[in-house]
């Protein structure tokens, strides 16, 4: 098929159906914490502003939130369809945490979204609280069992391999494996950031319009406070990450700093900031470097050595040029962030943060930076393992089906022309819901393009009806 | 011990897959049955029964196939890749009515022909493709060497078209069955006709379906018909019988809630009908339950969890079904 392999095929669908996946988890793990946060505020101040932005966002958290799911079920079965040697093989240790991700995550998220999008004239103020709660801390619960599951693949630990399978020994061991916890919060706190660019970008683009309401403000304000905190403990916690897989991954971090080979005379390792790491020549052509740098961050030395490309055979390196420019789009993304928050919040200082265009437009620019960063990061974490699926003990070519090429190919096409349309639609509504901005008062009535709702009102008395019932309607009210 | 665990492993999975006919497949049955529905606020109706409950349906089948995962890895591993297209199918399926849901109601009025569409395609094939599954799977699947040995269409036969054709039309009935009890009017006069004739293509299923799978396969055959199974079945037929006069009696008489309840009567007939033909393999017709465990120590954690949490599932789910009884009608919706 196009003079691709069976397994290159199955692994660029993966890679495509993950990548349209991770997107949408990140958006509503964003969306699900600061909609709970809004709905907080709006119980405990009753300022209409915060009633006002939750109707803003739950729309657009409830869209994503449906091509999530969507997206998700195809993961849950690839590993089945595609990957039927590396199920067999480890299946007994992802498994399970699978099935404790749908057990404690998936069914939590679902039970309580339905009253989340449609339960607000249902049921009363708390319980809507409570449910919106549930959604958020379900989307967590689902990242730290997937993470989880990924670390293992990463850094595996607390198992035996018996008749040619892993057998878990040590469940602690398993979930809580070395590099789990650095993982679980940098793509956390990544979701968090995403999300943060998101509503940050969209009230700017409505402020750049003039269109200045109190809760295009308030929006713009709230996301700035989460960016000026969180990206620079984003970039200390990841920094700390490329530590964990210094120790755990030695030959992964080489090939992302593009590192071939340690000089015999002790000289420390330089910081390459931008070069081309060919695979062929062994070598990182057309480099731009740090004298010292690379040894004093990697191991707080003058001239200590970092593990080096040319330390291991060639048949058990992954991609340098990728994982290199992979991870520096990431951290350069990483670093445009910090930049924003500390420009934002020198603006506010100074008061001038609803009038400085430059800024909006700036803001406007960083508007998808967040999930363009997240798809980085996991390019590098993933093409960085190649070629193990478990690292070290199981690699990707004896993990593929047994399908051929041609099988492969024709479902490879069948889901680049389906996400393509689908997801595609989706953004565009999504853009569209956005461009709508929030509405005054809107919660009190029922809304135009709300979760379910139309665009346009279905019958104007219908919409006059439900306006002069109250916000959450005694029990007994409910069942008209 | 690693036996009990893989018996208790193998109810939940069919517990959950149990689960998931039944809830999904009344929301799927109204997408299929949406053509009969023409008018836009009929089918924003319809739409509006099962919005707040569509996502938690499909968790079961999440659930299924994780529980599969982690308890039979062996199962999972061939079953998926055997069936490799109709799944993907499925799946794709299962993608165009899921975004519906929310792009339906976000599309303009010009687009929104085209996710009526995608909910009536999808749900028609995620249905059809579950049902060839299940057909291709009771044909069994050659293994040899843990791996799947039959070559990448061993699953389309007339029997797997056939079976396809047989969920569409149950799943039909459960949609239709369950509008009878979320409206009024209009929708529900419709739905009681739709369920009359419904109810006798689904016995006409059952009847080709219970005589063609044994004579296909004699070992299946020789199950049925041997002495102590035959006791557990004869019982069977004279139920599905008596279900189906019962659901048309209920029809008949306009009863609200009965005619939903004696259609998962029917279906929970057929099921365990399967269930005890196969039983207690987990591959058909050479691998059990046991071949396929994974080791005690996997089985054991998951099933510490599964154990102690589905009952809290199942009561926050009938909680969220609780806080929407009721009707539903025009406008009033769920907002
Ligand atoms: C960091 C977070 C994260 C990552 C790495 C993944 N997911 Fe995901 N997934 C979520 C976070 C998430 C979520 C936030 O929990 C979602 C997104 C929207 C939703 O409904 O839940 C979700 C939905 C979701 C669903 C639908 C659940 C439902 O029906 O409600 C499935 C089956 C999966 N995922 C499975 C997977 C698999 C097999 C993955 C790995 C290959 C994976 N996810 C990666
Ligand atoms: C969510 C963000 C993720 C992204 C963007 C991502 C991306 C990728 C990419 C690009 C590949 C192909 C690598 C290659 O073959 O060169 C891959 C492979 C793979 N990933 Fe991930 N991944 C993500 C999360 C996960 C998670 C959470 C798991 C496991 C639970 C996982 C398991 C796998 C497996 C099994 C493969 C296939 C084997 C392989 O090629 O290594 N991935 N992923
Ligand atoms: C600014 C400095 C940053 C540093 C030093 C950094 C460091 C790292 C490192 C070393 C890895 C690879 C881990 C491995 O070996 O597998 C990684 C992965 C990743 N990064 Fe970053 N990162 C930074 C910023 C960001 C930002 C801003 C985002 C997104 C908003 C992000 C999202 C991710 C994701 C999703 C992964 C893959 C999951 C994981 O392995 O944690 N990173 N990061």
């Amino acid at each position: 098929m196009l003079g691709f392999t069976a397994l290159e095929l199955a692994r660029i669908q993966f890679g495509f159906t993950i990548s349209f996946h991770i997107i949408f988890p990140a958006i509503t793990i964003g969306l699900a914490s600061y909609l709970t946060v809004l709905e907080i505020l709006w119980l405990s101040t009753k300022r209409e502003v915060y009633r006002d932005l939750y109707h803003f966002w739950v729309k657009i958290f409830a869209v994503s939130f449906g091509m999530g799911v969507v997206s998700g079920l195809v993961m849950a079965y690839q590993f089945g369809t595609n990957w039927s040697y590396f199920s067999d093989f480890a299946g007994s240790i992802t498994g399970p945490l699978l099935a404790y991700e749908v057990l404690t995550a998936f069914f939590l998220e679902a039970g309580f979204l339905g009253v989340m999008l449609f339960g607000w004239h249902r049921v009363g103020p708390r319980m809507h609280l409570m449910s919106t709660a549930m959604v958020a801390v379900g989307t967590l619960i689902s990242a730290s069992w997937i993470i989880a599951s990924n670390s293992w693949m990463q850094t595996p630990q607390g198992f035996e391999i018996i008749d040619g399978r892993a057998v878990p020994t040590d469940w602690i061991a398993v979930i809580f494996n070395p590099s789990f916890p650095y993982r679980l919060i940098h793509m956390s706190i990544a979701a968090y950031l995403a999300t943060a660019l998101l509503v940050v970008g969209s009230a700017a683009w409505h402020l750049l319009r003039g269109n200045n309401n109190t809760s295009i403000k308030k929006m713009f304000s709230m996301g700035l406070w989460m960016l000026v905190l969180v990206a620079p403990l984003q970039a200390v916690v990841g920094d700390l990450h490329g530590l964990n897989t210094l120790e755990y991954q030695p030959v992964k971090l080489a090939a992302i700093e593009g590192h071939w080979e340690n000089k015999t005379n002790g000289e420390g390792v330089p910081l390459i900031l931008i070069g081309w790491p060919d695979m062929e020549r062994e070598e990182t052509r057309y480099k731009i470097e740090i004298p010292h740098l690379g040894s004093l961050l990697l191991t707080g030395t003058w001239d200590g050595p970092i593990p080096a490309l040319k330390d291991f055979p060639p048949e058990d390196r992954p991609n340098s040029t990728i994982v290199f420019w992979s991870f520096r789009i990431m951290v350069g993304l990483g670093l445009c962030m910090i930049l924003m928050g500390i420009w934002g919040a020198v603006l506010r200082w100074r008061g001038k943060l609803w009038s400085n265009r430059a800024f909006q437009k700036f803001a406007v620019l960083m508007w998808p930076t967040g999930l363009i960063a997240i798809l980085a990061g996991w390019y590098t974490t993933e093409i960085g393992r190649q070629p193990w699926t478990v690292y070290g003990i199981f690699r990707t070519a004896d993990s593929v089906s047994n399908h051929s090429a041609g099988q492969l190919g024709f479902t490879l096409l069948l889901f680049i022309v389906v996400y393509i349309a689908i997801f595609g639609t989706g953004t565009a509504y999504l853009f569209r819901l956005v461009q709508k901005g929030p509405v005054p008062f809107e919660g009190r009535q029922t809304e135009e393009g709300g979760v379910g709702q139309e665009q346009t009102p279905m019958r104007p008395i219908s919409a006059a009806k439900k306006s002069d019932r109250d916000d959450a309607p005694d029990p007994d009210e409910r069942d008209k | 011990m690693g036996i009990e665990l893989s018996v208790i492993w193998a109810l939940i999975i069919l517990f959950s897959i149990m689960m998931y006919i039944v809830m999904d497949g009344f929301d799927l049955g109204l997408g299929i049955l949406y053509p009969f529905f023409k008018e836009k606020e009929q089918r924003d109706i319809i739409m509006n029964t099962v919005a707040p409950v569509w996502d938690g349906n499909e968790t079961w089948l999440v659930m299924g196939g994780a529980g599969l995962m982690a308890a039979f890895p062996l199962a999972y591993s061939v079953i998926l890749s055997a069936l490799y297209l109709p799944v993907i199918l499925m799946l794709l399926g299962l993608v165009f009515r899921g975004v519906a849901f929310e792009f339906r109601f976000k599309a303009l009025d010009h687009e929104r022909h085209f996710w009526d569409k995608a909910f009536i395609g999808g749900s028609v094939a995620a249905t059809f493709f579950q049902g060839v599954t299940l057909g291709a799977y009771v044909q069994g699947i050659p293994v040899v060497d843990r791996a799947y040995a039959g070559n990448a269409f061993d699953w389309l036969s007339p029997f797997s078209i056939f079976t396809g054709i047989g969920l569409v039309a149950a799943f039909a009935l459960l949609g239709s069955t369950w509008l009878i009890i979320k409206t009024v009017g209009e929708i529900q006069n419709r739905a009681y006709k739709i369920t009359s004739h419904l109810s006798w293509i689904l016995l006409g299923f059952i009847v080709v379906v219970s005589i063609w799978t044994p004579l296909r396969d004699a070992s299946i055959a020789e199950r049925w018909f041997s002495l102590p199974t035959i006791l557990w079945f004869s019982p069977v037929p004279v139920l599905v019988l008596a279900c189906t006069y019962l659901l048309r009696r209920a029809v008949a008489q306009r009863k609200q809630i009965q005619p939903f309840i004696f259609t998962l009567m029917l279906v929970f007939l057929g099921y365990s009908g399967l269930g005890i033909s196969l039983w207690p393999h987990i591959i058909p017709p050479s691998i059990t339950i046991w071949d396929a465990a994974s080791p005690p120590q996997s089985q054991g954690f998951a099933l510490v969890g599964a154990l102690f949490i589905i009952p809290f599932i199942l009561v926050y789910t009938a909680w969220a079904y609780y806080v929407f009884r009721g009707k539903v009608t025009s406008g009033e919706g769920y907002h």
